[in-house]
């Protein structure tokens, strides 16, 4: 049985100017020690997606579906049953360290509480135990600098303190929302190597939120494509490289500036992500796409099984994508 | 080397220590202007329907040295506040001086304004962190209905309404006077003085709170499994008083300093009526001392406001 069964999860969020369906039926399982990619743009869904699998939705949002986690579902859990989840078993390690930090507490106390909550340890020990996990993250004397207070720390330095704090409890599932993304290129490469080698270490299953594809090519073992709060298509992440199976897919990887090749220009989508706000009937790609048929414009294709662990959701052949 | 925590605390103590020394130019700034505008109004102290004697006028304004050129005068007073600490007889009242009525005013506003202050913070901050915690709730529409009322009822018409209800109706509460030794002398002053206060604040904390609960710190907190009651205390409410404190620097001198209104209406004999007769009968030495008053507190409050910023927030550094 999968850790995390995901079904039919759907966000919508209230606004004076309509609904926003910001998610729209995703399902997908996380197993056991296992690492995902959820890759799209912005506005895809896929951060919302991992928000609403905590409750950590803004308060206008709302779920529908299941989120199935050791037998119970998080999506209609009371909140103070999942207050012994969030941190705990299921942690998360979010886009921006600048802010996501209390600026106005020290690292030691916003460390310790975690544990105090959770494992009931004294401050002494929760804060010897934070330190053992600055140390884990690489942060160089971390027995003086857990005092400090976040904006004493550089970015990359905060972004290792997120992720110590996230594996406090050594959750089940660490779901880290582009945790690269605020960070300078050379940081990243480091941050991300730090990720998959305590993701090793504690065995945990691994959620990638990014539009990095290069990212998820190194870190991930499968891979989702979202689009306008759909699943586009998910395969293991090596068949999805070398043959994407949907246009979406097939148009990121040509964005993808290439070091091997000659290039006058950089390849990109035509077109925008859409207003989310009045989603069309079809398939929310169709405007964008290049291989758009007449019933992607009434129809929304279904996610079909199309070869051993690959689904896709579009009606051309994948022989007409396959490259 | 010596801990850091000494460190920052010999550098705050060098900052107050500079602070103080910018406020005697400040202040002595604040009386020369002060004392200009005054004399640039037209009349004087002893300025009276029916004209006196030319010969009076001139001993009058010989006996208080207004016949002196303005420089000296300024010069003279700012001698003898800082030789003698000597604010000068009041023009009018003859036989008292400033120093006098200051001490016989100020410690009944600084009573009935400390206690409103006290008041309005509580129920200010109380009222605008419940109104964002329940954010668009009937809770938050309440207690904003509650501050927009408070803010837009005038105390000069809130005053009469209270000594109808309290004094006239229910005979519960004295309608005027004061007395330190009895606080049902203070209850009318004090709501009067402190509704509108507190629904300033109300509002300014509301905001705040609603800032700081939409930031990505609070949805950290969540996050970690914290109960909804522990975010907001630990995580939520230090950084939203920050706006709130810089608001009750000024607010409290005004408070302390007393109204007129509320001098007026409850005959408290406060300094709030004290400062505008004085400006009305031209009575140069009460109005330039109750200046100076607001002056000294107005900058040693917010002197206290940064203190408490830095308190506060750890990123500033003096």
């Amino acid at each position: 049985m999968a850790l995390l069964d995901v079904k039919n999860l759907s966000v919508q969020f209230d606004t004076p100017e309509g609904n926003i369906h910001a998610v729209n039926g995703v399902s997908f399982a996380l197993e056991q020690g296992e690492t995902l990619g959820i890759v799209g743009e912005s506005g895809s869904g896929k951060s919302q997606l991992n928000f609403a699998l905590l409750g950590l939705l803004a308060r206008n949002g709302r779920t529908s579906g299941q989120a199935i986690f050791e037998g119970q579902d998080l999506l209609s859990m009371s909140e103070r049953d999942l207050n012994r989840i969030r941190a705990n078993r299921i942690a998360m390690v979010f886009q921006d360290p600048m802010t996501s930090l209390n600026p106005y507490m020290r690292i030691s106390e916003q460390m310790a509480e975690v544990l105090m909550l959770h494992k009931g340890l004294s401050k002494r020990a929760a804060i010897a135990e934070s330190v053992d996990m600055l140390d884990a993250v690489k942060i160089p004397d971390a027995k003086n600098r857990v005092r400090l207070y976040p904006h004493e720390f550089s970015g990359g330095m905060r972004q290792r303190v997120m992720i110590a704090m996230s594996l406090l409890c050594r959750p089940d599932i660490l779901i880290a929302d582009e945790p690269t993304t605020a960070l300078d290129v050379t940081v990243q490469a480091q941050i991300m190597e730090l990720l998959a080698e305590l993701q090793r270490e504690f065995d945990m299953a691994t959620i990638l939120i990014t539009h990095d594809l290069g990212v998820v090519a190194g870190f991930c073992e499968r891979a989702i494509v979202m689009y306008g709060g759909r699943i586009m298509e998910e395969a293991p992440v090596d068949p999805l490289f070398e043959s994407p199976s949907h246009p979406y897919t097939r148009g990121l990887l040509d964005a993808i500036p290439r070091v091997d090749e000659d290039q006058d220009a950089l390849r990109a989508i035509p077109g925008n992500p859409p207003n989310m706000t009045g989603l069309p009937q079809g398939c929310p790609f169709a405007p964008r796409c290049e291989s758009v048929m007449e019933t992607c414009w009434s129809t929304a294709p279904e996610l079909v099984n199309f070869a051993p662990d690959r689904t896709r959701a579009c009606f051309r052949p994948v022989e007409e994508i396959v490259a | 080397m010596p801990p850091a925590s000494t460190h920052r605390k010999n550098r705050m103590i060098v900052y107050i220590l500079k602070r103080l020394a910018i406020a005697i130019p400040t202040l002595l700034l604040l009386i020369v202007f002060s004392f200009l505008l005054m004399h640039a109004a037209p009349g004087g102290p002893f300025t009276q329907e029916r004209e006196l004697p030319a010969q009076v006028l001139a001993n009058l304004n010989a006996k208080y040295g207004l016949d002196q050129p303005l420089w000296k005068q300024i010069w003279n007073y700012i001698w003898g506040i800082v030789a003698h600490f000597d604010f000068g007889p009041s023009f009018v009242y003859k036989d008292r001086t400033v120093n006098e009525i200051i001490a016989q005013g100020f410690p009944v506003t600084l009573t009935y304004g400390g206690v409103s202050f006290v008041v309005a913070v509580l129920a200010g901050v109380t009222l605008g962190a419940v109104a964002a915690v329940k954010h668009n709730t009937i809770i938050d529409y309440f207690a904003v209905g509650i501050s927009i009322g408070a803010q837009v009822l005038p105390n000069f018409v809130m005053a009469p309404i209270l000594v109808i209800v309290f004094t006239l109706f229910l005979g519960w509460l004295p309608g005027g006077g004061w007395r330190f030794t009895d606080p049902s002398y203070w209850i009318m002053p004090v709501i009067a003085l402190s509704t509108s206060y507190m629904a300033s604040i109300a509002r300014i904390m509301r905001s705040s709170m609603l800032e700081v609960l939409n930031s990505n710190h609070i949805r950290t907190a969540r996050a970690k499994g914290l109960p909804g009651h522990r975010v907001i205390w630990r995580h939520a409410l230090k950084p939203a008083l920050l706006p709130v404190i810089s608001y009750l620097g000024p607010a409290f001198v005004a408070m302390i300093t007393g109204s007129v209104i509320v001098d007026i209406y409850f005959s408290t004999g406060g300094i709030g009526k004290a400062f505008v007769d004085s400006a009305l009968n031209r009575d140069y030495a009460v109005m330039m001392g109750v200046t100076i008053l607001v002056g000294a507190l107005t900058i040693l409050f917010n002197l206290l406001v940064d203190i408490i910023y830095g308190w506060i927030d750890p990123k500033i550094r003096y």
